[in-house]
């Protein structure tokens, strides 16, 4: 976690223990925090403080918005064949979901995904950046194409993996549902929020005080919710110098590999990607055993997407992307992150090439 | 000693760790997810790995998942369903065994630099030689005989010492959370997947057959003919009477035999894919031929088993294991 949330979470786990809907000195102490956390990330995603939802992460903020959405007006949904399985799953659950094709960058195809939108469809989601890929979604198109084939529909778009890279408030503006998840930029675990533009419905699907204007009941986790504004509004403050830096060492770091590993590939177009991904495959090479050698030399990849096994699934992105199942299986991303350091990029360096090789030659 | 140990989730596997980090080995945990398990229970589920992940914790271990699920369809669950179309009934644990547990697992905890794989089997090894387990009740021996020697170098099975009293007495005084969960049962993936019926039938087409008596005379009929195993005796749809048993099953005619015990009883088994432990044996061994069997007395002469008195005909698919006294020599697969 950022030093600023850690900080600003604090005095909110220990004497500002209130809770902000009761009506004691401590408690509007508390409501006072949280009106404040509320501005703040308003700001940051270019909302009103009234269209932020609280919630209890991500996966919560999205099926919030997809299932939500779809109670208030039944239909089809849409969704990119790139969602994150919050949302992949949230629309399969809903019985009639249409998936839109990506191309080989793992960008969603509009052609084809004009071809999905009509006027049976509630929901369409549309995610910001990718979590496995990076890729940046032409976000702007989409909402023409909506508007325009399914004038009906809701937009939704999750922001979780973008947050940190890219300016939200501007790139998500033409949604009706943003999600944000506070662990992906330095906030604690466990808390997220998602913009619900005014005039915008979503029916709760958490059910009990009646807390968030209807939209998400239960007390609020103000703690975390102060400490997401605090890292949200530092990330914001940092955010286009944290770019320019990392990017430098993303460049470094795949160009590096592309270099010193015979049959590395890079996944994709670096351009249409955020600045903290690096994706690449290695012919000939099980990224399973890549993590083991890596892991035991200090670097800390992932392959595919974690799954709650903690087993590596065949990524349903990079089969969307096209890509042969013998090059996802030896595939290999390394997230960079606001610490990330040049040093932790020359031990990539060096310890990936070594393990490539020991593995080909074994 | 760098040492993999395969955690399924169960006591065996759990323990079986247990004791190599006692034994000071440096330990590292995997487990396999072998089959996309659509229940939250049983073999592969998260529950499963879950737990594998907390005993790890427990442990001091480090924990990894690896995914094998394409090699254990083509490998394993693919041949199993093309043998029933067959008319055969094949083990599909023997194969796991052959090709995951100590073929691709094996191989890659050789790449990785680890030493030895352990598992939680009830069998010994010792001076390179495969054994029976301790406890008779839960020795798997039988599904081991595919391990040649240079497997067995790099084998470990820590439980096989024990009686499964024992191991789950250990289990409890380590405070393993897996100590009094139940033995798991027949085959992993059929369990899960809503029985034989129903994997089979997503799998190849199940046809109807003719029953008929030793005589050629039709006595009853079943709805899928695939499912009919040499030596059952219900769902032969012959009614009342007399006790009979399949005796043999004919796919390319659409048949199942039937007779009574006595039809049952067959003098010798051939055998295909031998493997043997060390070097090729012939001569006097006794013969396992089913996993909770009993062995018996047999000649073997190379190419087919010869019972010392008569014994329940073996399933064509089945393995028959060669033993002398608690040694595994080898075995092989029967031979319709």
């Amino acid at each position: 976690m950022r030093l600023e949330a850690v900080e600003a979470m604090l005095p909110f786990l220990t004497e500002r223990f209130g809770n902000p809907s009761g009506s004691h000195a401590v408690s509007r102490e508390a409501r006072k925090a949280l009106d404040e956390a509320r501005d703040t990330v308003a700001r940051c995603l270019g909302a009103r403080p009234a269209e932020i939802v609280f919630t209890g992460g991500g996966t919560e903020a999205d099926n919030l918005a997809v299932l939500g959405a779809h109670a208030i007006r039944p239909g089809s949904t849409v969704c990119s064949a790139v969602e994150h399985h919050a949302v992949l799953h949230a629309c399969d659950a809903l019985g009639d979901n249409r998936l839109a094709p990506v191309d080989g960058n793992g960008v969603v195809d509009l052609d084809r995904l004009a071809d999905l939108l009509d006027r049976t469809v509630s929901v369409v989601s549309v995610m910001l950046a990718n979590n496995e890929v990076g890729s940046i979604e032409p976000l702007a198109e989409v909402a023409a194409l909506v508007r325009e084939r399914a004038p009906q529909a809701v937009l939704h778009t999750d922001a979780v993996q973008a947050f940190s890279w890219l300016d939200v408030a501007a790139l998500a503006s033409p949604a009706d549902l943003v999600a944000v998840s506070a662990h992906k930029f330095g906030g604690p675990k466990g808390v997220g929020a998602l913009v619900v533009r005014q005039g915008v419905k979503v029916e709760s699907i958490i059910h009990g005080g009646g807390q968030e204007r209807d939209r998400r009941s239960g007390t609020h986790n103000v703690a975390g919710i102060v400490a997401m504004a605090a890292a949200m509004r530092a990330t914001v403050d940092e955010r286009d110098a944290t770019v320019a830096r990392i990017r430098v060492l993303r460049d470094r770091l795949a160009d590096g590999l592309l270099a010193s590993v015979p049959g590395c590939a890079e996944t994709g177009d670096r351009a249409t990607r955020i600045a903290g991904n690096c994706h690449v495959s290695f012919e000939g090479v099980e990224s399973e055993e890549l993590l083991v050698l890596l892991d035991a030399a200090g670097v800390y990849a992932s392959a595919g997407s974690a799954c709650a096994s903690g087993a590596v699934d065949p990524s349903h992105v990079l089969a969307a992307m096209g890509m042969s199942r013998a090059q996802a299986v030896g595939s290999l991303r390394l997230s960079l992150g606001t610490s990330t350091t040049a040093a932790d990029v020359d031990l990539a360096l060096e310890a990936i090439p070594a393990a490539v090789e020991r593995l080909r030659t074994s | 000693m760098r040492v993999l140990a395969a955690m399924s989730g169960g006591v065996d596997s759990s323990v079986a760790a247990a004791l190599l980090v006692e034994e000071g080995h440096h330990v590292t945990g995997v487990t396999l997810r072998l089959w996309d398990n659509p229940t939250d229970v049983g073999c592969c589920s998260v529950a499963e790995i879950d737990d594998a992940r907390t005993v790890a914790n427990l442990l001091g271990i480090d924990h990894l998942v690896w995914t094998f699920v394409e090699e254990f369809d083509a490998r394993v669950v693919t041949p199993y369903a093309a043998a029933h179309a067959e008319g055969m009934t094949p083990n599909p644990c023997i194969e796991c065994n052959r090709h995951l547990k100590f073929g691709r697992l094996l191989r890659r905890a050789g790449q990785l630099g680890f030493d030895a794989v352990a598992t939680g089997h009830h069998a010994r090894v010792v001076d390179g030689r495969l054994f029976r387990g301790a406890d008779p009740l839960k020795d798997q021996s039988y599904v081991l005989y595919v391990l040649g020697r240079d497997d067995l170098a790099r084998i470990r099975f820590p439980v096989g010492v024990l009686r499964k009293a024992e191991v789950r007495a250990k289990a409890s005084a380590l405070g393993l959370p897996t100590a009094d969960k139940p033995d798991s049962q027949d085959v992993c993936f059929v369990t899960t997947s809503g029985g034989r019926e129903a994997l089979l039938s997503s799998r190849i087409p199940l046809h109807p057959g003719r029953v008929v008596d030793t005589a050629g005379a039709e006595v009853g009929r079943v709805d899928a003919l695939e499912l009919v195993t040499v030596g059952q005796r219900r769902g032969l749809g012959t009614g009342g009477g007399a006790k009979r048993y399949a005796i043999s099953v004919d796919t390319a005619t659409r048949t199942v035999v039937v007779g009574e015990a006595a039809d049952l009883l067959a003098p010798a088994v051939a055998l295909t894919q031998l493997c043997w432990v060390d070097q090729p044996v012939q001569g006097p061994t006794q013969v396992q031929t089913s996993a909770h069997g009993d062995a018996v007395d047999a000649d073997f002469d190379g190419s087919t088993v010869r019972f010392v008195e008569p014994q329940r005909r073996v399933a064509p698919g089945q393995s028959v294991v060669l033993y002398r006294g608690d040694e595994v020599l080898g075995g092989g697969i029967a031979t319709s």
